[in-house]
């Protein structure tokens, strides 16, 4: 291995490849989140969707050999719990924000109960790109070694972000979103609807558990997940329900966690709880900066219970 | 029936009795009684059984007891180091009848098993890593542990013969003696065989935060350290991540080379069978329980792994001699003249701390070559 | 479920027992619903653990045993659904306002921390003073922290389940900074704490019992908490304030001081569960206050219907859970994730459930009317 001193340089690096690498488990749960919430459910249970994921996508890269496969069956298990969130919100009464704590659960639950046998075994990671070759400083070259997964994520909040205002299936959620009567006034079935919405978002939260498990940092155990699923879920209302606001904070977040361990690596060691606060502490400060009194969430889907 | 073993029923019987004066008749009783074991045996883990290091060091350690005559293990994991573990003890004693219980995680110490053993004189308390004191702490307790700096130690000479930065890296989870004496052999070793080696230290906080441990490992190689060790619970992800990254790694708690065959140098594992073979022997034996347990290499607590094809023969010779040092007793890793990195003298000219030294069980500094701040 | 219905006539019987009928009717429905659900979502799990190939009902006797089949088991309960009593109730004071507030597990341990703190200047004061002291500050500093989340609410629309769960993360980090460093006690050597608080500030147990204190404590709280929201003004206009805010404004309610105290008050709550677990179980603060007590309390809470006497029996459900998931893993070699599956089963089955209320004659007394 070749080595290169960047020194100081490797604070602002180290940000640059953090938010990369720590991102997209983000993006894709607050993006599936965004599709879910736009159309007027919540669910708090990605968490638990996620490390299921994380769980499934490892197993099956494991048993078949292929990351991808892991992936896709991730996928598929994610939109199961979805489906499953959707139809039960579905009945009149029930709570979607107390179903999502239960599924948190019973999620990981599940997830720890069969993942056991897999927690030894090594499983082949995802690919990544390397986007760095223009570089001879390894220390470039090792943030800019992009996984797969993140350029589908950054392609899927722009395509969502399109969809969202120019297709007829953004307007059918967001009209569901927005009024469940209006909803029916056009002939809609706003229950239909969320219950596609949630399965779409829970697969898109089992592909951040599978790039946590598959590849970053790429093993299964019980502690894979720290908060991932619930923290992407509370982004998606920092991020206003924009998906490209999604994107942008997820970046945010990975970005903001790379500082606690760089500044240490740089020799600034005192106080480290305080640093590895960074994400929370910034995305605080900028919630209460852009929020103003006196007026709703702009952007908030008028049937989503948590911001009612 | 052996007389020894008509020892532990009686001991099982007055507390059992115990158990039914405080109002408890009926569930002193053991529900498995069917099992007709001499000896019930209560392990408490802190984290999952399998999380390949700390926990899982002794749960290998219990499954080898499981393997032996007239035992019967009763285990239970994830148990926070709240009231939980005091009524996970209670509930062992009670319900199980055990009889020597081995909470392994540090803050089970105190209060809470100290609390517990107040609470059940006749039952044993063994725990790993605290530091029991005579007259201080009550007969029923005792604590074990192992001199693993030592294996950090021989870490630290092959990571100093392999790296060629001299810069070595450390990921710990919070900066307590144990992990400081950790961090300091490693460095110490090192710089036995080159004494202009650095080394830069990552404390991430937690004792299992997978995506941090691999942020610091990141930020580590970043900064030009090739070779890494850590002291978290589960080493699994550094290992992994320092060897996609290209820098060689020493491991800890467990054997690791499989998850990184050619980068692995080699590690420092625990081998707690030995110890808690020797525990449950003498309680058959119907023997004392000794209160105050620890070892190291030369007494089987601690073992290294064998070292990988990366390792070169100048430090494979370095690394055999500095063992078989070991393997004589009494060694010092830390001796004079040193200074912690804030410049203080730490251990004259002429002094040494032998690994049985109590003050090494405190330690609160980190010394000079090492990057990082202990608060 | 339906043989209430059909045996009261209420044309035969004296108005006084017709009167207790209904009484009774209107309130079996909020008991026997949940109960049905828990019967129902065992007997999934049954289905669950048979698959795996162990014997439900060995699993069932194994838990009533640990849970509640004898005096330790109940005590073993009690104590584990004593933290969360309070931290549930950080969650329902705040839904009465329909705001969903996530994060009580930042002031419980920021509670902990300021108990523990004060504790230390104060040893050698008189018990009651040092108890009083540290409850006080732990309130305070809790109530300051939840109390923020609702002032940012009010006064500048931060999304109180975004705020006070980032508030939550950073007063953990608070708490391991202070912890193991400017209050560290040096002598704590392998578990960084911070000095032992003086023996005669530790809430002890209650009389007979081998349950601290915190249980009384918590309980106490929940009648308090359900006089003030069914019994006060205050409660009243929160429940207003809850259902439109502008439509309180409109009556002169000051929605912005009810808002901001009603969640100071919870974080207060919770803050005291702080100081209790320093009291009565660690003896100083430490690492482990980030026990988890405020996640699981928004479960209990929910569970509850943010009815604070009805968190009283659900806390002491989810105590007897985990009290008897220790024996499933000693017995029955199970992993814990096991107890974590069985939770999730029953918890979405009972929660599931609220879409029955109002759906059954027997618990309408106005049907019966109507019918009749």
């Amino acid at each position: 291995m070749e080595t290169t001193d960047i020194g100081l340089w490797g604070v602002p690096l180290a940000i640059l490849g953090g938010a990369i690498r720590v991102s997209t488990p983000f993006i894709f749960v607050s993006l599936g989140e965004a599709i879910t919430e736009r159309s007027g459910r919540i669910n708090l249970g990605l968490e638990g969707i996620l490390v299921f994921g994380a769980m499934t996508a490892y197993a099956v890269a494991y048993l078949t050999n292929s990351p991808w496969l892991g992936v896709l069956a991730a996928m598929a298990t994610g939109a199961a719990f979805g489906l499953f969130h959707g139809w039960i919100c579905k009945f009149p009464k029930v709570n979607d924000i107390a179903i999502g704590i239960a599924l948190m659960l019973f999620g990981s639950g599940l997830a720890f109960f069969f993942g056991k046998p897999f927690i030894q075994p090594s499983a082949p990671d995802l690919p990544a790109i390397p986007l760095g070759w223009w570089s001879s400083i390894p220390q470039v070259q090792a943030a800019l070694s992009v996984n797969v997964l993140f350029i589908l994520g950054a392609a899927l909040a722009v395509l969502l972000w399109w969809a969202f205002r120019n297709t007829r299936a953004g307007l059918i959620l967001r009209v569901v979103g927005d009024s469940s009567d209006a909803a029916r006034a056009m002939g809609l079935n706003p229950d239909t609807v969320r219950l596609l919405a949630t399965a779409v978002g829970g697969a898109f939260a089992a592909v951040g558990g599978a790039y946590l498990s598959l590849y970053y940092p790429g093993s299964w155990n019980e502690g894979i997940s720290s908060g991932q699923g619930l923290m992407a879920v509370a982004l998606v209302i920092f991020a206003r329900w924009n998906p490209l606001g999604c994107f942008a904070a997820a970046l945010l977040f990975g970005g903001a966690g790379a500082l606690g361990p760089a500044l240490q690596s740089v020799g600034v060691t005192q106080g480290y709880y305080l640093f590895y606060a960074a994400p929370y502490i910034l995305t605080l400060l900028i919630m209460i900066a852009t929020s103003s009194p006196g007026r709703t969430l702009a952007g908030a889907p008028g049937e989503l219970s948590i911001t009612k | 029936m052996l007389p020894q073993f008509m020892i532990s029923r009686r001991r099982f019987i007055k507390s059992s009795a115990a158990a039914g004066a405080l109002g408890l008749a009926g569930a002193g009783l053991p529900l498995g009684a069917a099992r007709a074991a001499e000896a019930t045996i209560g392990f408490i883990y802190v984290g999952p059984k399998d999380d390949f290091g700390y926990n899982q060091a002794h749960a290998e350690g219990a499954a080898f007891l499981k393997t032996l005559e007239g035992v019967s293990i009763v285990e239970e994991e994830n148990v926070p180091e709240t009231v939980d573990v005091q009524k996970t003890m209670e509930s062992m004693i009670n319900l199980d009848g055990a009889t020597l219980i081995f909470p392994t995680s540090f803050g089970y110490f105190d209060p809470h098993m100290l609390a517990m053993a107040a609470k059940f004189p006749d039952i044993q308390f063994r725990h790993c890593g605290g530091m029991w004191t005579e007259g201080k702490h009550p007969k029923n307790t005792g604590s074990y542990f192992g001199y693993i700096g030592q294996g950090q130690y021989l870490n630290g000479i092959v990571a100093g013969h392999t790296s060629k930065s001299k810069k070595i890296g450390f990921v710990a989870a919070k900066p307590i003696p144990q992990v400081l004496l950790n961090i300091n052999s490693f460095l110490l070793g090192a710089r036995a065989v080159d004494p202009a080696i650095t080394c830069q230290v990552i404390f991430t906080g937690e004792w299992s935060l997978a995506v941090k441990e691999a942020e610091a490992t990141n930020a580590l190689i970043d900064q030009g350290v090739d070779v890494v060790t850590c002291h978290v619970d589960s080493p699994k992800v550094v290992v992994e991540t320092a060897a996609g990254r290209g820098a060689f790694v020493c491991g800890y708690h467990a054997n690791q080379a499989p998850l990184a065959p050619e980068k692995y140098l080699t590690g420092a594992e625990w081998n707690w069978a030995n110890v808690y073979k020797m525990y449950v022997e003498k309680l058959l034996a119907g023997e004392d329980l000794p209160n105050f347990t620890r070892g190291g290499l030369a007494d089987g607590f601690v073992k290294m792994s064998p070292l990988g094809p990366a390792v070169t023969e100048t430090a494979r010779t370095q690394f055999d001699d500095t063992l078989a040092e070991i393997m004589k007793g009494g060694f010092s890793v830390i001796k004079g003249p040193l200074k912690n990195n804030k410049g203080d003298v730490v251990a004259a000219e002429g002094q040494s701390f032998p690994e049985t030294a109590p003050e090494l069980e405190g330690m609160d500094y980190l010394v000079e070559g090492v990057v990082g701040s202990t608060s | 479920m339906t043989d209430i219905a059909s045996r009261p006539a209420p044309g035969f019987q004296s108005p006084a027992l017709s009167a207790a009928l209904e009484w009774l009717a209107r309130r079996a429905e909020g008991v026997v619903i949940p109960l049905a659900a828990l019967v129902v979502g065992m007997a999934l799990f049954s289905v669950f653990i048979a698959l795996i190939g162990k014997s439900p009902t060995q699993l069932y006797e194994l838990m009533w045993r640990g849970g509640f089949g004898s005096w330790f088991s109940i005590q073993n309960t009690l104590s584990r659904a004593a933290p969360l009593l309070l931290a549930a109730l950080c969650v329902a004071l705040p839904a009465r306002l329909g705001l969903v507030v996530i994060g009580g597990e930042g002031a419980i341990v920021l509670g902990g921390v300021a108990a523990a703190a004060v504790a230390v200047p104060l040893a050698g004061a008189p018990s009651f003073v040092g108890i009083a002291l540290m409850g006080i500050a732990a309130m305070l500093a809790g109530g300051l922290w939840i109390g923020a989340v609702g002032a940012l609410r009010h006064y500048r629309a931060v999304n109180e389940t975004i705020s006070s769960l980032l508030m939550a993360y950073i007063a953990i980090a608070l708490m391991n900074h202070l912890v193991e460093g400017p209050l560290r006690d040096p002598a704590s050597l392998n578990k960084p704490s911070t000095h032992t608080i003086d023996p005669a500030f530790v809430v002890g147990p209650i009389p007979g019992m081998d349950v601290h204190w915190g249980l009384v404590v918590g309980i106490v709280a929940c009648v308090a908490a359900w006089v003030l929201i069914e019994k006060t003004r205050w409660g009243f206009a929160a429940r207003i304030a809850g259902g439109n805010v502008r439509a309180a404004q409109v009556q002169g309610l000051a929605v912005g001081p009810l808002i901001v105290g009603f969640c100071a008050l919870a974080g207060g709550f919770a803050g005291l569960a702080g100081m209790i677990e320093v009291s009565a179980v660690q003896g100083n603060a430490n690492g482990s206050l980030a026990a988890g007590y405020g996640y699981t309390g928004i479960l209990v809470a929910f569970l509850a219907r943010q009815n604070p006497l009805a968190i009283i029996p659900v806390a002491i459900l989810l105590g007897g859970i985990d009290a008897s998931g220790g024996l499933l893993q000693r017995r029955m070699d199970l992993p814990d994730a096991t107890v974590q599956v069985l939770q999730g089963m029953i918890f979405l089955v009972i929660l599931v459930s609220d879409t029955l209320y109002g759906r059954f004659k027997a618990f309408n007394p106005d049907l019966w009317k109507r019918s009749a």
